[in-house]
């Protein structure tokens, strides 16, 4: 045990003294922050550009519309001919022409006009241009069927099933997929972790091959003890990582409302108005009801649990696939030869996240759901996306999560050792790129 | 017990190769041992079963009369063929880590390490990466790390590859101390001719085989062919050579400084020498007379070549 713990303490501060490590820790956040500061202002620019379209109108119609907007501006021109205005709008560069001829009666002027622009016209402007169309079209046939625009906007409601359980409990809508969206994070923060601290692990192994410490060392430990230790060592490593950005994103936030002196409920209120904006002012009593059961239904997952149900998924998972990761290492002599072996790794990393995603959002208790947060390498991700629905009736059967975890800690065992029987021939093999089969004459010796 | 390590009969498979065929060793306490071999005779495969880095298929190893076993290895120091250390950890922080994996305690290893640093000349070390030091200087702090914990068997694979004479020299006394003080030492080379001035004994690996061991000496003696160089002073070309053909075996002859110098290597049928000396006397100034005593690789070749 004292070795192990040894191990552990030279992995642990071999990864926390590691330049790159203390650069990425605290880059790592600062450079979040300027990635999604980076998109918001693209997006913006993108959608900034101001493009101007000609209009030709020959029709009686539409002489108040088309005024210009955020991203689009008009030009009107009179009294020449389409393929002039086409001619002139080439030469401005302007963006497109719309072409309204005159006819009869609206639905035909409608049906006759034509947008014309040097590519094919992006979809916003589209729209823009065809909502002009469409509400010019419904109010001419609401006054055809003799009905008032106010007597229209009360036809629209805005209706919703409301939905329980069997228990009675009130359901809401969308609670499964915020639910799935909540475990979803878990388990993407699962896959994020193995696969960046499992990496970790292998370049790890790697390195005391190639420096040729590594029989130096496994004279004096186990080989087993060192991949412990190193796998052990190198988690602790990225728990502390983690731990870092969780207290430095509350430390940040808390600055934030100090120095700016946003109230915290504020956020709250302005986040329930949103949905107030669609609807009317009928919809606000029944929105911040709604909104009550949401925080109510969101307060009432049962954290507790979900986070020791974590705890043991994320354990057993990294364990699992580290060790993997560890065997890897020690089969290859240099990072380049790892390709052939990690893509088997990430294939079901990637599809339980997919299919979580895909599959649990939509049905939480569904077969697929059900068969791969059982399958014990998917398990640790799927099981975690279902998670947050409950235990028990209405959520996850307790047989369920019992056969996931049994399952996990035997594939656990088993795949620790034989990981282990890889690591401890592949660490004292040089020179050699082995193939698949290498690897399970390996298993025999 | 007089031998700190027996093997008995061991053997290790991988695969369809057999790496090792029934070996069988016995190493006496307090001697230098050489485990002889061409590259992938089964040497070091022998020596990371004695590591209990791998574990026999067949066979046992006894280690001062007892079954091996893990408590063993703080017993034993290795250095590896195949060394390293830690690039990026420094010297002194490496070799407290490794001191207290081969089972000493911290503030131990520290005064240990700080007596062979100063020995070994190197003290303002400590704080060093060992990104920045040479590979020589790396090698004698590996040295250090593995006689740190005065093991009762050193094992040394391929030891002086990679030193520089200066350092092979310095590394080949601290060994000869370290015997004197009671270590037994195994050598375990392919280059017979580096350690073979320093073992009492040896083993000859051969294609996963013992084919030989025992006392040097001993070998040697038994492995002794009678063939003798000799050179004689001439005072002109007189015939003598002809005349030592027809009576001796002349393997090989030539004449020297024009023809006043004749060496000449002779087989002469027994280890009696005196029939031979005394034939010369009087005919030539016979101005050096030697046995050419077989080397390790010599008996190796010769035994390799008679099975």
């Amino acid at each position: 045990m004292g070795k192990l713990a040894l191990i552990i303490k030279r992995e642990y501060l071999a990864k926390v003294r590691n330049k790159s490590f203390v650069v990425m820790t605290f880059l790592s956040p600062i450079l979040m922050v300027g990635m999604v500061v980076l998109i918001v202002y693209l997006t913006k620019i993108n959608d900034n550009e101001i493009r101007t379209i000609g209009v030709l109108n020959e029709s009686n119609y539409f002489s108040t519309d088309f005024q210009g907007t955020e991203s689009n501006s008009f030009v009107k021109f009179k009294g020449i001919g389409l393929e002039a205005a086409k001619d002139s709008i080439q030469k401005m560069g302007f963006y497109g022409l719309l072409y309204i001829p005159n006819e009869q009666d609206l639905e035909q002027v409608a049906s006759r006009s034509f947008f014309y622009s040097k590519d094919a016209p992006g979809s916003s402007i589209l729209n823009n241009l065809e909502n002009v169309f469409k509400d010019r079209l419904r109010l001419q046939r609401l006054q055809e069927l003799g009905v008032s625009v106010s007597d229209f906007e009360s036809v629209d409601n805005n209706f919703e099933i409301k939905t329980a359980t069997f228990t009675g409990e009130q359901n809401l809508k969308g609670i499964t997929e915020i639910k799935a969206f909540i475990g979803g994070a878990f388990g993407y923060l699962i896959m994020m972790f193995i696969i960046i601290y499992g990496g970790f692990v292998m370049r790890s192994v790697i390195e005391e091959k190639t420096t040729r410490i590594i029989e130096v060392i496994i004279s004096s430990v186990k080989p087993f003890q060192l991949m412990l230790g190193k796998i052990i060592g190198t988690s602790l490593a990225g728990v502390t990582q983690f731990a870092i950005w969780i207290i430095s994103a509350f430390v940040m936030f808390g600055v934030l409302i100090l120095v700016f002196d946003i109230d915290p409920s504020a956020l709250n209120s302005g986040a329930s108005n949103t949905p107030v904006l669609i609807g009317g002012a009928a919809y606000v009593a029944a929105s911040d009801s709604a909104m009550q059961l949401y925080a109510n239904e969101l307060f009432r997952i049962p954290w507790i649990m979900l986070i020791c149900f974590f705890v043991i998924y994320f354990v057993l998972g990294y364990l699992i696939y580290s060790s993997i990761y560890a065997a890897i290492g020690a089969a290859v002599d240099n990072e380049t030869d790892t390709q052939q072996f990690i893509f088997p790794i990430i294939l079901p990393l990637m599809l339980a996240i997919y299919v979580g995603f895909f599959s649990v959002f939509n049905n939480p208790h569904g077969p697929i759901a059900v068969g791969f947060s059982l399958f014990p390498l998917t398990s640790p991700i799927v099981m975690l996306m279902r998670l947050p629905g409950g235990i028990g009736e209405g959520g996850v059967p307790i047989w369920e999560i019992a056969v996931s975890i049994l399952l996990l800690i035997i594939t656990f065992v088993g795949i620790v050792w034989l990981a282990a029987k890889i690591y401890r021939v592949g660490i004292l093999m040089y020179g050699k790129k082995p193939s698949y089969r290498d690897l399970l004459k390996w298993l025999k010796y | 017990m007089n031998n700190i390590l027996v093997a008995n009969e061991v053997s290790k498979q991988f695969g369809s190769h057999i790496a090792l065929n029934k070996v069988s060793l016995e190493i006496p306490k307090n001697s230098i041992y050489g485990l002889l071999g061409p590259n992938g005779a089964g040497k070091t495969t022998l020596i990371r079963i004695i590591n209990q880095i791998i574990y026999p298929d067949q066979g046992a190893i006894f280690f001062d009369g007892k079954p091996l076993q893990a408590q063993h290895i703080a017993m034993i120091g290795y250095l590896p063929e195949e060394r390293g250390l830690y690039k990026s950890m420094k010297v002194g922080e490496q070799a407290l880590y490794l001191a207290q994996l081969k089972g000493l305690s911290k503030s131990d290893a520290k005064i240990r390490l700080k007596y062979w640093f100063d020995r070994l000349e190197i003290g303002d070390w400590w704080n060093k990466k060992i990104q920045e030091l040479s590979k020589g200087m790396a090698q004698k702090i590996q040295f250090i790390v593995t006689v740190l914990h005065e093991p009762k068997l050193l094992i040394f694979d391929e030891p002086f590859s990679g030193f520089d004479p200066i350092n092979a020299n310095l590394i080949k006394d601290e060994i000869l101390q370290l015997r004197d003080k009671g270590t037994t030492i195994i050598f375990s080379t392919h280059r017979m001719e580096s350690v073979e001035e320093l073992c009492e004994y040896i083993a000859l690996v051969h294609k996963s085989e013992k084919i030989l061991d025992g006392k040097l000496s001993d070998i040697k003696k038994a492995y002794k062919n009678n063939i003798y160089k000799v050179g004689l002073g001439l005072q002109s070309a007189n015939g003598l050579l002809e005349d030592l053909k027809d009576k001796f075996e002349i393997l090989s002859s030539e004449y020297v400084d024009g023809g006043s110098q004749l060496n000449f290597t002779v087989k002469l049928p027994s280890d009696d020498t005196g029939p031979f000396l005394s034939h010369l006397s009087g005919k030539a100034n016979v101005n050096n007379f030697m046995e050419t005593i077989p080397s390790a690789n010599d008996i190796f070749i010769r035994t390799v070549q008679s099975k």
